[in-house]
């Protein structure tokens, strides 16, 4: 089977499942994976650069993600000017001194001499300047968090469209890539994972317990939306109109009362799946430039090099190329690809909660659509990102129906049928483990393997 | 007269709130990164899976404690789990040698790249976190029983007429003193017989050892089952501590990576070493000092504020820094381990 015969049919696959669960449960909940499903695509892509491209093995995703939705949050909200007022004079200082605090660290280290001296000096400077910016942040969070603090308690955003944050959304995960990147590239690939690893975590920390930047765990809701609402629809004629004529089949049969009726329901059940089709336009058209970007870069002189990085630093070394440049630059694109999908999803939502985050769902999944579909392969991961999903929404459901067939002689009272029932949708980390360590074992180039050109 | 009660107030308040949290917190973190040291000497890869890995004997152990506890077993001021601790160990190293055999001798006989079996960890991460979480669900649990103190603070300050009392927690003693005789045994494990001679001749050469005739299989074996006895004594004591939750314990991963690398991976000293150091800088640096100046400093100098580097939710932050902090200066660790 070619490549490219592979190919269409998985992604046949993917459409027949999505029809399925069309078919079965129904089109609004078909549609509502699908635009997770292209959310996961674009995060899997972006992942897929610096492992697929470049070896580089990011275990932070989650972080990145987050940093995406705090950006969503700090364009899109409108700002609050009372907690401005309060707080800008203090929040001004402390960022002043901790900016300088930092410079002059960095200063020490550069230009003193390696020894006990310099890690006094720096050591000291530190100290002190946290605690003189802590002198300031402390009063500042404090008057911010009091304005209002059961429904604003925070600084609020620029007020802007949505639909900017998710350039900022890439750009604000691209600087902290480039920090991160500063300082754990130049060792080992395990040592990478780990760091990621904690600078993940950091994020989250930060984000949930900053209430003058996000709310912290008291969430910010009611971000304003790219799309229309539903109940804007509901009361448009032109809506009114397209239902009328796309149902008019069904409803040339029925009596005036019972149209209306029949009318109603279309309404409603039409202005969800519109807004979600919104929602699918926007977050496809992401995924197809990125796509084609990718595709593009993969393939040209540039592809070539980051590929002949990845499968021998040294010889790649040898020729010249600058292998350390080249890890930071696929390390950073690919980060604010993880952040412009983070901020897709905090715009789907309409809402950000650090809480959410957890390092299963946005690290280790991720990693599992990667390697399953292909690390490598733009398409594999695309691929990767819409399957999983998939599988994991599903496996819930599928995985408590086996559970209830499995224990049907058991009395449905008894405490461990309960107890499994209630157990059942954690079966799905069992699984999609299974799947990622028998597609690393069986095909470890994943379900579409990295395709390799070789001229003769 | 009263500068020096002021001066013991003082230390009995850091003694009661940093020094003994952190000697246990430490020695918990010491137990999991001895067993992440080992796989990574021996079979040279960064274990994912063993935050889950302690979720798991831990799960075990809790199960068997309940059980036992239904039945009117206990030991008297000691927590029945300790008990259920050698069941929990068993299931646990059979856990690790059915892993050992599905997923990672493959790649190991096939030589694959250290990158390729960590992510293999992943997939043992998320197999054995779904087993954990269906069996005993994702929520807290609580399984300690017998005497809860071993000093408490109001006999502490009747004995010593001080203000300031000094609690020690059954479990925070027992973790400590189980840390030391686990740390002593496994010490003359690797030292004295001749397995442990050969693990350390594997892990320091591979090569020249198979050639001395090291038998690998047995090697990976032995640091299996040590690393799954490790894991499970390790994920007990905190939960005794603490309390159990499968997500915490995923998350106990990071300051565990953090000791072993600080203290220089591959290194059992150095796991232990950084295990305290991590622990006792999250502590220190967490904690707010402003009772400890009051009782030193004239009422003149007395602090307004909490007197707190960091607030207490940034732990991972401070592990974090060190982390990154000895990678940079040293990056073989504080004692000589691998280069990562």
């Amino acid at each position: 089977m070619s490549n490219e015969q592979r190919t269409w049919l998985a992604f046949g696959f993917v459409g027949l499942l999505l029809l399925v669960i069309g078919f079965s449960q129904s089109w609004s909940v078909a549609l509502g994976i699908f635009n997770l499903c292209l959310i996961s695509a674009v995060m899997a892509l972006g992942v897929n650069m610096q492992w697929g491209y470049a070896g580089l093995l990011n275990v932070g995703i989650m972080g990145f993600a987050a940093l995406g939705g705090m950006a969503a949050v700090l364009v899109s909200k409108t700002p609050i000017t009372a907690a401005w007022e309060a707080g800008w004079a203090n929040l001004l200082l402390a960022v002043i001194f901790f900016v300088a605090t930092v410079a002059l660290a960095i200063f020490a280290f550069r230009k003193m001499d390696a020894g006990r001296h310099r890690t006094i000096a720096i050591s000291t400077t530190i100290i002190i300047g946290l605690f003189i910016t802590r002198y300031f942040l402390d009063p500042a969070v404090a008057s911010i968090e009091a304005v209002e603090p059961a429904k604003t308690g925070f600084l609020g955003g620029m007020g802007m469209p949505i639909l900017f944050s998710w350039v900022i959304g890439g750009i604000v995960a691209a600087g902290i890539a480039w920090l991160v990147g500063k300082v754990a590239l130049g060792l080992r690939a395990d040592y990478l994972a780990i760091a990621t690893l904690g600078i993940s975590e950091i994020i989250i920390a930060v984000l949930k317990n900053e209430d003058w930047l996000t709310r912290g765990v008291k969430n910010v809701t009611g971000l304003p939306r790219p799309v229309p609402y539903e109940i804007e629809l509901q009361s448009s004629d032109w809506f009114l109109e397209l239902v009328t004529w796309w149902h008019s089949s069904s409803l040339i049969n029925l009596t005036d009362i019972d149209k209306q009726a029949a009318l109603r329901q279309f309404t409603i059940e039409g202005s969800s799946i519109f807004v979600k089709l919104c929602y699918t336009g926007l977050f496809a058209s992401v995924l197809i430039v990125i796509l084609m970007l990718s595709v593009k870069a993969l393939n040209s002189p540039w592809g070539r090099m980051m590929r002949a990085i990845r499968d021998n630093e040294i010889a790649a070394g040898a020729m010249g190329k600058d292998v350390t440049r080249r890890h930071l630059q696929i390390f950073i694109v690919g980060s604010a690809v993880v952040g412009i999908a983070g901020a897709m999803l905090t715009t789907l939502d309409g809402q950000f909660t650090p809480t959410s985050y957890q390092p299963l769902r946005f690290t280790f999944l991720i990693w599992v659509m990667v390697i399953v579909g292909g690390s490598g392969n733009n398409m594999g991961s695309v691929l990767g990102g819409f399957l999983i999903w998939m599988v994991w929404i599903e496996a819930e459901p599928v995985g408590v129906w086996l559970v209830e067939f499995g224990t049907s002689w058991l009395d449905d009272s008894s405490t461990l049928k309960v107890h499994l029932v209630s157990n059942a949708q954690h079966m799905r980390l069992f699984f999609m483990g299974m799947v990622l360590l028998l597609v690393l074992r069986f095909s470890p180039g994943g379900i579409l393997p990295e395709v390799i050109r070789r001229r003769s | 007269m009263e500068f020096i009660t002021d001066i013991l107030n003082a230390i009995v308040l850091i003694l009661n709130f940093l020094v003994v949290p952190a000697l246990s917190y430490g020695s918990q973190l010491a137990l999991g990164a001895l067993g992440i040291t080992l796989i990574f000497g021996i079979l040279r890869f960064a274990n994912f899976a063993h935050g889950d890995t302690m979720a798991f004997g831990t799960m075990i152990t809790i199960l068997v404690t309940w059980w036992l506890q239904s039945k009117g077993i206990s030991l008297g001021p000691l927590p029945t789990a300790l008990l259920a601790l050698p069941i929990g160990i068993v299931f646990t190293i059979a856990l690790m040698i059915i892993t050992d055999k599905t997923v990672y001798q493959y790649y190991r006989h096939h030589k694959a790249p250290s990158v390729t079996l960590m992510i293999a960890s992943m997939g043992v991460m998320f197999m054995t976190n779904g087993i954990v979480r269906f069996i005993i669900g994702p929520n807290d649990q609580r399984f300690l029983d017998g005497e809860r103190f071993i000093i408490r603070a109001r006999d502490f300050k009747a004995a010593t007429g001080l203000d300031e009392g000094l609690t020690i927690k059954m479990t925070q003693g027992l973790t400590i003193f189980i840390a030391i005789a686990l740390v002593i045994a496994l010490f003359w494990f690797l030292q004295k017989t001749r397995t442990g001679k050969a693990m350390r001749a594997y892990s320091d050469n591979e090569d020249l050892a198979l050639l001395s005739g090291v038998d690998p299989d047995r090697v990976v074996l032995v640091t299996w089952i040590l690393a799954g006895t490790l894991a499970t004594i390790a994920g007990t004591l905190y939960g005794l501590d603490k309390s159990f939750k499968p997500f915490t314990y995923l998350q106990l991963l990071l300051p565990m990576f953090a000791a072993a690398i600080v203290g220089g991976i591959g290194n059992p000293i150095g796991a232990i070493l950084g295990g305290y150091v991590i622990a006792f800088s999250e502590v220190f640096v967490t904690y707010a000092y402003k009772k400890f100046f009051v009782y030193l400093l004239p009422v003149a100098l007395e602090p307004e504020g909490l007197m707190q580097l960091l607030s207490t939710d940034y732990k991972f932050a401070v592990s974090f820094i060190i982390l990154v902090l000895v990678l940079l200066v040293k990056p073989t660790g504080i004692l000589k381990g691998r280069v990562l």
